[in-house]
């Protein structure tokens, strides 16, 4: 026989009632760590280049991860929560970063994973990213992201692509340099974008590309590249990455001496090298792309400012502990940016866990501008939520003195470009 | 450009490459000639060559100059020590015996690669040459009507290239010496000729091996030193070489210093031109074609002679 349980009272009902109603008025406070289910760390699996050509970058994108993530943290981290930063070197190999993705996801348990810069490994590593439904958070520049080659848990809200880039700077080359220009670029994903929409943008200028050299990324000597430059090129466009950067551009000024035409190159080209290395004198008054600036310039922002320090980067772009140790200042505030994506995409989304990875990409899918901030020292930028790339703010600097001098800056406006791509429609 | 000034800049950058190719090569060629030992960490005893300049340039300080003359003697004297150590301490231990010394020296290239990756880091760093102007050369030719001099565009070469292609030639001049009028040498070739019969003679072979096994990687050290004002010390640099170097002994012939110097100019000139007038990568199909053409034709080698 079932046992009478003693009946509600009037009473006890209002007293119940109104220890919700008290319970409920205290949601705000206790329901953040409710939701969280932990006061865990949010384990952020950080891709990063520490060894293999993309190296100096990796110590970079390092140095500015971290310096992130310390002042995300002390300002409370993330939905009370702190982040913790799982690195793990991929070798800047395709191959390896798809592992490393996957011990991201399966090993180390990570919310995310970010950081990646050299296009073959954010194309390799990026289907396993979307296999695993794993936010993979890229800090590349290739037109991979916006191209719709990826997939929706692949995104890039922290820097510009290829495409944006040089469709928005080659206005500048063909009225203030020439129109017959010769391309020298990479044998690589990355270098394909510039040899593809380089050439494309600058015909729309009314110029013409002459020539378009192709060095595999592993090469170590440059000269022998050089005789097929055209006599009548009036633009030599140049773009390289890996160790031998400086090899590549100390022989070109062997090559060319006081003759040669005028010189438009990426900073990639010379990224943590420093201008003043012997050889290199011939780059004086020539011109370079940086994502930005390298060198203080005078009407630097009080957020860049407090960005520069927070990375430990001095007035000439190197660190302050050695002068000698120059940084890959045009690319590596991608990471800050990107952790601060991650930051407000994670609060505005509620993100309490793997379970929430659908709500945190439809959270960043959501953003549009993001004005020039601590959180966006570079700039102002403006998210397309459908192809899941950020646009913004490029320089042209220019050789003075030995020191990069910026002569101009492009509007948003000016890298847009129409869409290839509805992320949006890819199932989560 | 012209034809003409093409070619002769072709050739230049070609014979760069044949000389820091040729010093890397001889080492790789009298190890094996005189040891049997297919040296696979060869290309990291390269690496470290250049590994230990940079480190020396920075000690050093003041002139370039200072820097480089102690890096070109220091850098060879530690590498042809370490190599001489693990000589003595590995390759004499599994007694040389053909298969495991193959396992040994690729334990010992990942051993060094990741050492130096450990210590010195991934960075490429450069060493700045002793002296490094630029050499504009004149062209003479006839212009529509008259005979003339210009400069082409771009044509020029370095003093510094050029002393590369001098020093290694004064280096493989001494080589040649050391084998062929000195009593080391003799000690050697008596060594590479006939192992026991050698021993019977009182000579100390193990002694003449890791003897060897240190010049082989001297040499090849001292071409990543002279090569490192060009290019940068990085701790992946050892790798094409080694394969350059491997090519260019096939080709030349095992153990056959004459040859191996003569397919490293073949080699290095062939890589310059084709690269300038078609492209770096067919170069190198070439040179891989070349390589089975020769083992199919012509086991021994161009200039080797057949064993057994």
């Amino acid at each position: 026989m079932t046992k009478l349980i003693k009946g509600t009272s009037r009473r006890g009902a209002l007293k119940t009632l109104a220890g919700a109603a008290a319970g409920a008025a205290s949601l705000p406070l206790w329901a953040r760590y409710a939701q969280a289910q932990s006061a865990e760390p949010i384990k952020i699996g950080f891709q990063q280049h520490s060894t293999g050509i993309g190296a100096a970058y990796g110590r970079w994108y390092g140095r500015t991860t971290e310096a992130a993530v310390k002042l995300i943290n002390e300002g409370g981290g993330i939905n009370g929560r702190m982040i913790e930063i799982i690195a793990e070197d991929d070798g800047t190999d395709p191959k390896r970063g798809a592992e490393v993705v996957e011990k991201f996801a399966n090993q180390h348990g990570c919310d995310v994973g970010f950081g990646t810069l050299f296009s073959h490994v954010v194309i390799g590593s990026a289907p396993r990213a979307g296999e695993l439904k794993l936010p993979y958070f890229v800090v590349s520049e290739g037109h991979h992201v916006a191209s719709g080659m990826l997939n929706r848990y692949t995104l890039q809200p922290g820097i510009t692509d290829v495409k944006s880039q040089v469709q928005a700077m080659a206005p500048y080359v063909s009225e203030n340099l020439g129109k017959k220009v010769t391309m020298i670029f990479p044998d690589f994903a990355f270098g394909h974008d510039h040899r593809d929409f380089f050439s494309a943008a600058i015909k729309e200028q009314g110029g013409e590309v002459l020539e378009q050299i192709a060095i595999p990324p592993s090469e170590t000597s440059f000269t022998k590249y050089f005789p097929q430059i055209p006599r009548d090129t009036e633009v030599l466009y140049h773009v390289m990455v890996g160790p031998a950067v400086l090899t590549f551009v100390k022989e070109l000024g062997e090559f060319f001496g006081d003759q040669g035409p005028e010189i438009f190159g990426f900073i990639d080209s010379l990224e943590a090298v420093d201008i003043s290395s012997p050889g290199l004198e011939f780059l004086e008054g020539t011109y370079f792309w940086e994502g930005m600036p390298r060198y203080a310039q005078e009407d630097q922002s009080e957020h860049e400012k407090f960005y520069r320090e927070a990375v430990g980067v001095d007035e000439n772009g190197a660190s302050v502990s050695d002068p000698s140790d120059v940084s890959t200042y045009a690319h590596m505030f991608g990471c800050w940016e990107t952790l601060h994506v991650i930051k407000a995409g994670m609060e505005a989304s509620g993100y309490a866990g793997p379970e929430d990875r659908p709500a945190l990409i439809e959270a960043v899918e959501a953003m549009g501008e993001m004005p020039e901030s601590q959180a966006h020292p570079q700039g102002a930028k403006r998210f397309n939520g459908k192809t899941h790339q950020v646009f913004g703010h490029q320089h042209i600097s220019r050789v003075e003195n030995g020191r990069l001098v910026r002569v101009h800056t492009t509007s948003i406006d000016d890298t847009l470009y129409p869409d290839e791509v509805d992320y949006t429609t890819q199932p989560l | 450009m012209e034809f003409g000034p093409h070619l002769i800049l072709a050739t230049l950058e070609g014979a760069v490459t044949a000389a820091v190719l040729a010093l890397t090569a001889v080492g790789l060629s009298l190890v094996f000639g005189v040891m049997r030992v297919v040296n696979i960490a060869h290309g990291e005893f390269y690496m470290l060559g250049a590994v230990i300049a940079w480190y020396v340039a920075q000690m050093v300080g003041g002139h370039p100059a200072l820097g480089f003359v102690a890096a070109l003697v220091i850098a060879p004297l530690v590498v042809g020590a370490l190599a001489a150590a693990a000589d003595v301490t590995i390759l004499k231990r599994i007694e040389y015996d053909p298969e495991r010394t193959i396992v040994a020296t690729i334990g010992l290239l990942y051993i060094i690669q990741q050492l130096t990756l450990m210590t010195y880091g991934p960075e490429a760093r450069p060493v700045e040459a002793p002296f490094n102007t630029r050499v504009e050369l004149p062209w003479f030719d006839w212009f529509e009507t008259l005979f003339g001099m210009a400069q082409p565009w771009g044509w020029s070469i370095t003093s510094y290239k050029l002393f590369v292609i001098f020093a290694a030639g004064a280096v493989l001049c001494g080589v040649w010496a050391m084998m062929a009028r000195t009593k080391i040498g003799l000690l050697m070739r008596a060594t590479q000729a006939d192992r026991d019969m050698a021993l019977a003679f009182g000579i100390p072979v193990e002694r003449v091996y890791a003897l060897v096994f240190g010049i082989g990687a001297g040499l090849a050290a001292l071409g990543a030193v002279l090569i490192v004002p060009i290019q940068q010390a990085h701790y992946l640099m050892g790798v094409e070489p080694l394969l350059l170097a491997f090519i260019v002994v096939i080709i030349g012939g095992l153990g056959s210093l004459p040859g191996t110097v003569l397919a490293a100019l073949f080699i290095g000139l062939s890589d310059g031109i084709i690269s300038v007038f078609f492209s770096p990568t067919l170069a190198k199909i070439l040179a891989t074609l070349l390589v089975g053409l020769v083992l199919v034709f012509r086991p021994q080698g161009l200039f080797g002679t057949r064993t057994a």
